[in-house]
């Protein structure tokens, strides 16, 4: 039964990653795209030959290959995020949410947008090539893996606390949503803001590039809730529709 | 929706084996996907390369 479950997230993680992927290179590639001139614009006139993060000119990985990437990307990113999924999936089957397998699979996606990838976001947003110091990566990364990690434990709060409040679906959201939203806020004032922008990029293209960004993680999300959601319905109704198919 | 079974819950026992296997190694190939700026070795700088759009636009920290 897990290992079922695990192959499912797999296979419905790698198709939404793919999906994910088209919208990504139809929305999000042409700001890629602007952001690279730009950064190659700024880098022409200190010295052309060596720049840090080398986009183009036959770098380690042409601009075309980059741009193949994007889909390898965002297949090995569902596969694994689809695994991970189906196996926490397992874990709670029963034990917590909704009682269908269908309704728990499209909350828990959107749970998990929720928390892995909107807290982060409002905090340490998307941003396009161009924009962030190289020297910073390392520390920004942590940041960010710290940001996911809050989101995660205010979800298991949340649930916890859920489950503690016995009195009445209005009460059990307000004291979830309060639990979910108090280490969060709390995180969002006190961990250090990142401000990388460079000078004079225009605001637009950053915009554009922020909601291509979060849009192909919505798109990722939404494909693979339902997706995940359907199949695992469609499952559950197999052992009782197959005695009258025999009969 | 008539006809759903109700879902059965996993023994925690039988799932054990599952997370601590499964979940490590998914974690790394999401981080050789999302978070390796080659630190790990000289294919991690191409890999990094390799899907640098995508953790771009997957709105992971980069460059
Ligand atoms: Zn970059």
């Amino acid at each position: 039964m897990v290992r079922t479950l695990l192959v499912r997230g797999l296979l419905l993680g790698l198709v939404a990653g793919l999906i994910a992927g088209a919208f990504a290179f139809a929305v999000g590639e042409p700001r890629v795209e602007s952001a690279i001139a730009l950064e190659e614009a700024a880098a022409a006139p200190a010295g052309h030959a060596d720049h840090d993060h080398d986009h183009d000119h036959g770098a380690v990985v042409s601009r075309p290959v980059q741009k193949a990437g994007l889909f390898l990307a965002t297949g090995l990113y569902g596969l694994a995020v689809g695994g991970i999924f189906a196996l926490v999936y397992a874990g709670l089957r029963g034990r917590v949410g909704p009682r269908s397998e269908g309704g728990l699979g499209l909350a828990a996606a959107g749970v998990a947008f929720v928390a892995v990838i909107l807290v982060p976001f409002m905090k340490y947003p998307a941003n396009p090539p161009a924009v962030g110091d190289p020297e910073t990566i390392t520390g920004r990364t942590l940041l960010y893996v710290v940001m996911v990690l809050v989101g995660l434990a205010a979800t298991a709060i949340a649930v916890a606390t859920a489950r503690q409040v016995g009195a009445g679906p209005w009460a059990r959201w307000a004291a979830a949503v309060a639990a979910f939203l108090v280490p969060v806020v709390a995180a969002w004032l006190l961990l250090p803001t990142v401000d990388e922008v460079p000078e004079g990029f225009p605001a637009t293209l950053l915009w554009e590039f922020r909601l291509a960004s979060l849009g192909t993680q919505l798109v990722f999300w939404a494909a693979f809730g339902a997706l995940f959601g359907w199949a695992c319905d469609r499952a559950a109704r197999v052992p009782k529709a197959a005695p009258v198919a025999a009969a | 929706m008539s006809g759903l079974s109700t879902p059965s819950t996993l023994p925690l026992p039988r799932l054990r084996p599952w997370l601590l296997l499964g979940v490590p190694v998914l974690l790394l190939v999401a981080y050789l996907v999302l978070m390796d700026n080659g630190a790990v070795s000289q294919a991690g700088t191409y890999l990094h390369e390799l899907m640098h759009d995508g953790r771009h636009l997957l709105g992971v920290p980069c460059h």
